[in-house]
This record gives structure tokens, C-alpha cells and sequence, in this order.
């Protein structure tokens, strides 16, 4: 309970910060942001767009690590797991999408532009709706399980190609790319040490708010079948 | 059992000519997929860069709507069981396989020859990399789309659900062999076109593996 309400303060104080905290020249203040050139006053929804790309990623990586246990071991369990983390993974995909298109609409003037990025996440976005798509289309428990954690591998396979080669041969406007000069302020981290220490305080809030969702997302999928196990018995039982 | 799944090979290939379903099929929806991009540009010349475009969508349609075929018509048939009797997976998936990438470069190739005729702008300058584009892109195009139509066919052979399925997992494939396309057309050397090739190889073999490693799960269950 009490890291409960202490993630609670947490994000309830990033947002504050990351939101309110004025954006000045030469910062004095403790809680005065610096001017980044090329970012600008755009600087302040880094504190919520990098959370939601890394949390896509890191709920990508699950629902795959826990596809390939439920392919070695067979238990339901591990498939309930990589399921809630993909629901998870759709829900941030999402969020990551729109807040980086309004980034981009006031950073490189337009919502869309099929930056390797943008690409990218366009694509994961696709991956996640296809293993829903496939997921609603079959009706055997451990068949479902099987055919959707071959097909997450499948696709994440894919992923270094976007991740690490899209970027490397399509020109991008986004920080790490191929034509990106500066280097970016997002890599070499021009940041002062108050919006540092916001920043990650940003990312670990929302990994644990990820991980807190995962738990009840996955342990509510275990529960519900095993409910509808029991409610199946006794009418098969009158039945037969 | 390079033996037996030239065997499979040979199954595949009399039922096919017997009922000649999938090469019927194919052949029409590549005249209709065509003559529709031929319709909607009507007296305008387009670009290179779009003719390169179009010549993959074209492609890939085609390959979406002709190459499920492979599995569905087991599961269609009833023949699924007898075929896990007689052979491992290795063995049914390459036999698949050969038979899929005989297909994809049948229609490819009538797709590239229709396009070379009636497109003004589809002239290729370094054909040598074109060549090296075609084959390198038909293979990754057939492991992919006969491991996504294995999944298919055992979720019960949903017809709508194999483009969806298949094109987050081909997307890489596709802009890379666009963009070696467009090379072709301009006549960039191989060692400017080096990086993409290697990506287009690099993804062949990943698909290949994984398609192998990952095929005994889907046969089996």
C-alpha cells in the first residue's frame, strides 16, 4: 500500500514539474529548465514521450521472452503473462504514437512525415494489431497460446530491422539518425541536473505504474479462466 | 529428406496441375491488379519512383492472395493428419517452401515482364542488381509467407487475416527491395547498393531460421 501512494506523489510530482516548470535562459532556480537549441519549449514533453517509446519497447520484449517460455513449457500461466504485457504494449504504442506526432507537428512542422521512426512504431503498432486480430480468431485455449507466441517471435525477429537498420537508410529527422549532425540534445543529454533527475524520475514512475498494470492485468486473465473453468464443469457434469 | 520433401515437392505440384487452382488464380489477379493501376493512371506517365512503388504492391497482393494455398488446402481436405504420419515438419515445410518459391517466381516473373511492357518509366539500367533484387526478394517473400500461412491455416483458415498477419512481418523486406528498385532504374553501382543487399540477405536468413526453428510448434499440437 504505501508504494502505492507513493507512486502516486511520483507521477502526480512529474507531471507538476514536467508541465509547470518554466523554461528559461540561464536557469538559477531549482526548479528552472534550461533553453535547449532545437528543442526549445518543445523540451517538456520529453518527460512523457520517452516513457511511453521505452515502455513499448520493454512491453515488446516481455510479451516475447514470455511467448518463448509458454512455447517451452506449455503452462497457460506464461501465456496470460505475455498477453497483459502486449494489451499493455498497445495501450503505450498508442500513447507513444500521438505524443510524438504532436512533438513532430511542432518540432519538424507537420504530424506525419515517415521518419524511420515514426516507421518503426507504425509498424509495432501493426505487429500488436495483428496478434489481437489473431488472438480473437481462435477458440482453443492452447492453440491460441501456440499460434500467437509463434507469431510474436516471428515478428520480433523483424524488429533489429526497424529498430537499427530503417533508421541507418531512410533520412530521418529524428535524434539518432543517419544525417543527425548534433547528435541530438536527447544523446548527448544537454540537460541540466533538475530536468536530468525529472527525466528519470519520469521513466522509473512509469516502469513501475507498467509493471503494477502488467501484475493486475495478468493475474485477472488467470483468475477469469480459471472462473470459467469451474462455471464449465458442473454443466458438462448435468449434461453428460 | 531432401528426397521426401522433393516428394512432398512433386504432390503439391500433380494436385496443383490437376486442378490448376492457384496458377488460375494468380494469373487473373495479376491481369485485374494491373489493369486497375493501368485504369487509374490513364494518360498521365508517373514516375520512376512510384513505378517502382507499384511494381512491389503489385507483388505483394498477388503473393496475399495466392500462397496460403499451401496449407489451407491440407487443412481444406482433411489431409493434415496423415501428412504428420508420414513426415517430420522440416520435411513438410520444405517441401511447402519449394513449392511456394517456384510459384512466387513464376508470377513475379510475368509481373516484371507485364511491367517492362506496359510501363514507360520501369527501365532498368544495372540489371545485374535488379536480377540480384528479384531473387533475393522472392525468397524472403516465399519463407515468410509460408510460415504465415502454416499459422493461418491452423487458426482455421481465415482469408482476411493473412495480409494483416503477413505485412508487419514483410514491411522491412519490401522498402529495402523498393529502394534497390529505384537503384536498378538509376543505375547505381553494387558497392552504393551494398548496405541494402546485405539487409535483404541478412533477412532471408533470419526468416529462414526462424521459419525452421519455429514450424514444429505450429505442425505439432
Amino acid at each position: 500500500m504505501i508504494w502505492k501512494i507513493f507512486l502516486f506523489l511520483l507521477l502526480a510530482f512529474v507531471s507538476i514539474a514536467g508541465i509547470a516548470f518554466p523554461i528559461v535562459e540561464k536557469p538559477s532556480a531549482w526548479y528552472e529548465f534550461p533553453f535547449i537549441p532545437g528543442l526549445e519549449e518543445n523540451a517538456k514533453i520529453i518527460f512523457f514521450h520517452v516513457p511511453t517509446a521505452w515502455l513499448t519497447v520493454i512491453a515488446f520484449l516481455m510479451s516475447t521472452i514470455f511467448s518463448f517460455r509458454y512455447l517451452k513449457n506449455k503452462n497457460l500461466d506464461e501465456d496470460a503473462k505475455a498477453h497483459s504485457a502486449a494489451q499493455l504494449g498497445m495501450i503505450f504504442c498508442i500513447l507513444a504514437t500521438v505524443t510524438g506526432a504532436v512533438w513532430a507537428k511542432f518540432a519538424w512542422g507537420q504530424f506525419w512525415s515517415w521518419d524511420p521512426r515514426q516507421t518503426s512504431i507504425f509498424a509495432i503498432l501493426l505487429i500488436y494489431g495483428a496478434l489481437f486480430a489473431l488472438r480473437s480468431s481462435i477458440e482453443s485455449e492452447d492453440k491460441r497460446a501456440t499460434l500467437s507466441a509463434v507469431y510474436s517471435l516471428i515478428a520480433f525477429v523483424t524488429v533489429p530491422f526497424f529498430i537499427f537498420i530503417m533508421p541507418r537508410i531512410m533520412k530521418g529527422l529524428h535524434p539518432g539518425s543517419a544525417d543527425d549532425s548534433n547528435a541530438g540534445p536527447v544523446v548527448d543529454f544537454q540537460m541540466n541536473s533538475n530536468m536530468q533527475l525529472i527525466f528519470f524520475l519520469s521513466l522509473i514512475g512509469f516502469t513501475i505504474l507498467y509493471f503494477w498494470m502488467w501484475r493486475v492485468g495478468y493475474r485477472s486473465i488467470i483468475i477469469k479462466d480459471k472462473i470459467e473453468k469451474q462455471l464449465m464443469i458442473p454443466t458438462s457434469g448435468q449434461g453428460g | 529428406m531432401i528426397i521426401e520433401s522433393y516428394a512432398l515437392f512433386k504432390k503439391d505440384f500433380h494436385s496443383e496441375l490437376r486442378t490448376r487452382y492457384a496458377i488460375n488464380s494468380l494469373a487473373m489477379f495479376i491481369i485485374v491488379a494491373i489493369s486497375v493501376i493501368l485504369f487509374s493512371i490513364g494518360n498521365e506517365t508517373i514516375t520512376e519512383s512510384l513505378t517502382g512503388g507499384l511494381f512491389w504492391v503489385v507483388i505483394f497482393f498477388t503473393a496475399m492472395s495466392g500462397l496460403a494455398r499451401a496449407f489451407v488446402s491440407e487443412e481444406e481436405r482433411g489431409t493434415t493428419l496423415t501428412l504428420q504420419l508420414i513426415a517430420s515438419p522440416t520435411t513438410v515445410f520444405s517441401g511447402k517452401l519449394i513449392f511456394n518459391l517456384i510459384l512466387v517466381f513464376c508470377m513475379n516473373l510475368v509481373i516484371a515482364i507485364l511491367y517492362s511492357a506496359l510501363f514507360e518509366k520501369f527501365v532498368v539500367q544495372n540489371f545485374l542488381l535488379f536480377l540480384l533484387t528479384f531473387i533475393l526478394g522472392n525468397i524472403g517473400l516465399a519463407v515468410a509467407s509460408t510460415i504465415i500461412a502454416a499459422i493461418i491455416a491452423k487458426a482455421g483458415a481465415k482469408g482476411t487475416l493473412y495480409p494483416v498477419l503477413s505485412f508487419p512481418i514483410l514491411l522491412p523486406l519490401i522498402l529495402t527491395c523498393v529502394q534497390l528498385t529505384l537503384f536498378s532504374f538509376d543505375g547505381t553501382s553494387f558497392e552504393e547498393a551494398q548496405f541494402e543487399l546485405a539487409i535483404v540477405v541478412g533477412y532471408d536468413v533470419i526468416m529462414l531460421t526462424a521459419s525452421f526453428m519455429l514450424f514444429d510448434f505450429i505442425w505439432k499440437d
